[in-house]
Order: C-alpha cells, then structure tokens, then sequence
C-alpha cells in the first residue's frame, strides 16, 4: 500500500485550529474577534467532542477564556486560548498568574494593527506586548512566529511540547495575513489525548484531587513571605535562562555571503524573503535573518552576522520594536535600522529593497 | 439511685466516647482570620461535608483574592488559586475538563460581586454544575475595611467614611436574588454560621449544594452573610447583633431557588 501525504488547502487560523486538535488538545477557550475568528468557527464545526474527546468553549471574553484556560491548565490538560490584539491585551492578567505558577499552555495572536480597536488588517506591533511581558512581574513566555500556514500548523505540537517540557506558555504570534491566506498544509497523525491516569503519572503538580498516597497540591502565585517570593522569582529566573540556552531558533536565507541582510519574522519575512531574490538579481549581496523565535531571541547570531555585514534592515509592521533587539545583538558593531508599515499596510519587496539601497547602499562613501 | 462512680478524663478521652472531632480535612495551620470572623467555621462546615461524602480525593477547590486568598493553606484538598473575581471561569476550566471531579469556588462579596460579576453570572447562567460558596460581609476585609458593591445605605467604610450615599455610590447589589433568576442555576440559598441553630442549617444547604453537583443538576450557589468586625469596627458579638439588625433584613436568610 502507498503512503498518501494529507495534504489540504487551509486558511492560517484553520490550519492552528487542527493542529491542535491533532496535538492531543484536551480543551480550547475563546472569544470571537477578527481575523482570529475562524479558530473558534473551525473547532465548533469539527464536533471535537466526538472527535476526540476534545472540550470547545465559547466563553463570554477573553478575560474568561485565559482563566478557564488557566483552571484547565492547573490539571495538567492540553490547552488553549487565541485572540486578537485588544482581546489579547485583556488576557495579560491571565498570562501573568500562568507565568507565575509555571503552568503549561498554548496561545495565539493574529495581530491586527492598533493602538485601540485599530483595524482589522495585519500588524506586527505586539512584539514588545508578547516578547517583553505584558502582564505585570518579571516573566517572560516562549514565543514562536510562523510565516507560512504550515507553521501555524506545526507550531501547535511544537508548541505543547515546549509548553510542558518548561512548564511555561508558548505564544504563537501571527498576523493578521497568515491568519487569513490560505496555502496548502501537510497534516499528520491524530495524536492520542493523554488519559486522567497519564496525566497523574506525568505531572505530578497538577490539581487532580487530594489522593491518600500524595500531599495536597496548590497552585498558586501568593507568597507573602519577600524572601521565599524572592526564590520564586529566582527558579523561574533559571527556567528562562534554560530556555535561552536551548530554544532559539532562526533561518539564515542568502546570509553566508551576505554583505547586508535583513531581520525580519512572519508575514515581513516572507516579503523580504522574495526583496532578497530580487536584490540578488540586480548583483547585491542581500541575505534574511528570519526570526522564528523571539523569545527566545538569537541575539549571538546577530552579533555573529553583525561582525560580517555592513548593514542590518529590520522590516517589521511596527514603528520599531523588533529593531531594539537586534541592536542589542549587535551591540554597536554594525548599523542597524528599522522600516515598517503602519496601521495595517504590508510593505512590498520593491519598497523594502529600495529602503535598503537607500539607507545602505547609495549613501556609501568610499575613503 | 443513679451510678455516681466519678467519670475519669482517661474515661471521657477513650476514642468510643467521642462525640464530635475536628475533620482530618482541616489542616493542622493557625488560621490567619481574625477572632470572631465566621470564615472558620465556613472552610469547617464545608471539609466536614466534603469528608461525610467522602469526597476528598475527588475534589478541586478554588481560592479567591481577598481574606480567604489562604484557604488552599487550610483545607487538605487540592487547590487553585484564582486571580481576583475569576474564579467561577476557573472553575469552569476545570469542571469542564475534569467533569467527574467536585468542583467549588469559595468566594467573597467584592470577588464575586464586583470585579468578578461578569464571571459569575457567566458561569450560572450557563449552568455550569460546580458549586459556589458566597461570604457576604458588606466590605472588603484583606485590603482594609473599604465599600464593597454589598455595603448597606450609609454604611461607613474606608471608603464611604461618612456612610455609604448611594446617590453618589450607587445601591448595594443583591447578586444572590440576581442569579437565582437565571435557568443555570439549580439551588440558591443565603444562610448564615452567627449560632449554632444557623451552623446547622448552613450545613445542611451545603450537603444539598454537593449532593446536587454530584447528581449533575447544575449551578449551586450558597450565600453566607457573614460578619467582618475587624472591617466594622466592632467586637465580634456587637458585628453578630449588627449583622442581625441591619445586613439580614436586607439580605435575609432562607432558599432563594429550590430544586421543583
């Protein structure tokens, strides 16, 4: 019998929703808001309780869904939450008591452009709202950019398994375009949920009733006494630092022999990526860091290409929030600068292209 | 003639003499309540119902912010702590995964009344079968005595200090008569733990609010007005006769929604 590759044509927001169906989600919380909305469509047309067993919810806001998401959650389930920018922000109260009692969840964003209600079209203004910690305290999450519908795909399962091997919440920050274009996507197994009892004998932590055999368990982000808070504060200090060590993750296209290069995640990345086969052609040596993690962040290969190139473009639809961090990387050994669009406009390769000759090229002075 | 053999205290201690003991579902931790608050005696009633149904091993509880934020501290079940007022969508996460668990939140007035109200009339209204423990004291005790959305008219606080004007202040809320008015609730019932004839009854309300989640009915909801001398300014008898006089003729006690 011939294997035969699952292969459909998916919208981003459609392919995120089977992918965590697929990964073995035990529940999904939301709230409808463009141009996340079809996740909740998706998982509500699916029956996922026949499917799988799966729990679908349509809770009454995002604040709701982040703290169903968090009682989930605390009993060690598989689960998740999505949003948009402003429903997003209102879950920062959620994401700070997740981070602070370490527990393990997946969560999206199809960013849309703001401040405010903003609009409804792709943006990437949220980075320094996910990457720095929106929530109070001192946290961070793991946060994993796709640039194609198979990443938003992928990044389901990539993203339970980092969520629980850390303890830690996985953020997939989107954007409004790979939320909405549709592409093919390469689907795979139906992944088992895990039973009650493998829940007990994998995460002992988890709230699943006080048995004779075991000491109560608590989750809890409280502690009044400052100096065992302070010890807190120091483990989940370490868990980051862990993560820092082990998880970044980037694609160099065209950067070996690159005399500049771009930075650039999501939707931004795939228009530089076509803006350096275009600079190809016309003889410049134009190479893309692409981002796929942002935390956490690959400042040492920024630094490495910043010892190697004349010149760093960050594009990003924002007024420049990315660009802080790879000046940090490259910590004043090359120039670093930031273009974007604003208010939901994705910039064009031509244009993109022609700020980098611009900014770079034909400003050059020779000694 | 009746036997006057004196009774020794070796005698009276022997484990077959024992009438009434502290539940093993209380932990062995001071409670951190003021004297004369009735929260004990709730977290007590509620761990020996817990352990009559033998339900300890099945049992998720949910601690709010406010006094009783250092509950899961004393009661020996597993515990959540929720951010302030979510609770009830904890509770729903969790019930909604686990729905062969027992599920409750035990919450206060401005938890569950204020920044929590979205929450709460959510998860009733969609009938959620968790079960809701309500401690009404008319302030918020933990952050110092200030109005809460159950302070009564002219009540003085740290917040209304010159008596709660609800022209200004808005009404106290009467949330329990507001949720028993929504299909997802099963059982609504205010009660109150001030005697020991109260005790009693608050107790058997609790055992009907289990029972009913474990026969998947729906929403229970048990209010208990309870006293804050601390907050009130008073002693704890003086709060007992002023909780009398004053909270239950405009909260007063009884079922609210019964099961037809």
């Amino acid at each position: 019998m011939t294997k035969t590759k699952d292969i459909r044509l998916m919208k981003g927001n459609e392919a995120f929703a089977e992918g965590i169906i697929r990964a073995g989600c035990d529940g999904y919380f939301g709230y409808p808001i463009t141009p996340q909305s079809e996740v909740l469509e998706y998982l509500s047309a699916q029956k996922t309780k026949e499917r799988t067993g799966m729990v679908v919810l349509q809770a009454e806001s995002e604040i709701a869904s982040i703290h169903m998401v968090y009682g989930g959650a605390a009993c060690g389930k598989r689960v998740v939450t999505s949003s948009s920018s402003p429903g997003i922000s209102l879950m920062q109260e959620g994401f700070s008591y997740l981070a602070g009692t370490e527990l393990p969840c997946l969560l999206m964003n199809v960013v849309r452009g703001g401040p405010g209600l903003g609009t409804i079209q792709p943006s990437q203004s949220d980075y320094f709202q996910t990457v720095k910690g929106g929530g109070h305290g001192d946290y961070k999450m793991i946060v994993l950019a796709p640039a194609s519908v198979q990443e938003m795909y992928d990044f389901t399962k990539l993203g339970f398994d980092l969520a629980f091997k850390y303890r830690i919440q996985v953020m997939i920050l989107s954007d409004g375009a790979i939320g909405q274009m549709m592409e093919k996507v390469e689907l795979d197994k139906q992944l088992p949920r895990l039973t009650d009892e493998e829940i007990i004998k994998k995460y002992p932590w988890a709230t699943t009733g006080k048995t004779a055999d075991r000491e109560r368990n608590i989750i809890t982000s409280l502690d009044l006494n400052p100096a065992k808070q302070e010890i807190m504060n120091r483990k989940l200090q370490a868990k980051f630092k862990r993560v820092e060590e082990n998880e970044v993750r980037f694609e160099n296209i065209h950067c070996d022999d690159a005399e500049y290069i771009f930075v650039a995640y999501g939707s931004s990345a795939r228009v530089c990526e076509k803006a350096v086969q275009l600079g190809r052609a016309k003889g410049i040596k134009v190479g893309l860091l692409r981002l796929i993690t942002l935390f956490p962040f690959p400042y040492e290969e920024v630094a490495r290409l910043s010892k190697q190139v004349e010149g760093i473009l960050t594009i990003e639809m924002s007024a420049g929030q990315m660009v802080e961090d790879v000046r940090l990387g490259a910590n004043g050994a090359v120039r670093v600068e930031h273009y974007g669009r604003l208010g939901g406009i994705i910039p064009a390769p031509e244009e993109v292209l022609n700020v980098l000759e611009e900014t770079f090229i034909k400003t050059k002075t020779y000694a | 003639m009746l036997d006057t053999v004196p009774i020794t205290k070796e005698e009276i201690c022997k484990p077959e003499n024992l009438v009434y003991g502290r539940t093993p579902l209380m932990t062995d931790a001071t409670l951190s309540y003021c004297p004369g608050c009735g929260h004990g005696t709730i977290h007590r009633l509620i761990m020996e119902v817990i352990e009559e149904m033998n339900l300890q091993a099945d049992t998720i509880g949910v601690a709010p912010v406010g006094c009783s934020v250092l509950a899961y501290d004393f009661l020996n079940i597993d515990m959540q702590q929720a951010a302030h007022g979510r609770a009830p969508a904890v509770a729903t996460g969790i019930k909604r995964l686990m729905p062969h668990k027992f599920v409750f939140t035990y919450q206060g007035d401005g938890d569950l009344a204020a920044i929590g109200t979205g929450e709460t009339i959510h998860a009733c209204n969609r009938g959620e079968n968790i079960t809701i423990f309500f401690v009404n004291n008319g302030i918020y005790g933990m952050t110092g005595g200030q109005m809460a959305p159950t302070t009564l008219p002219n009540m003085k606080t740290a917040t209304s200090p010159f008596g709660r004007d609800i022209e200004t202040m808005g009404n106290p809320l009467k949330i329990t008569e507001l949720i028993a008015m929504l299909p997802g609730t099963y059982y609504v019932t205010r009660q109150s733990v001030h005697t020991a004839a109260n005790v009693r009854k608050a107790k058997k309300a609790i055992q009907k609010a289990i029972e009913y989640q474990k026969l998947n009915k729906g929403l229970s909801f048990v209010e208990i007005v309870s006293n804050c001398n601390s907050g009130w300014k008073m002693t704890p008898v003086e709060s007992n006769k002023w909780m009398e006089e004053k909270m239950f003729p405009f909260y007063p006690l009884g079922d609210i929604k019964i099961p037809k």
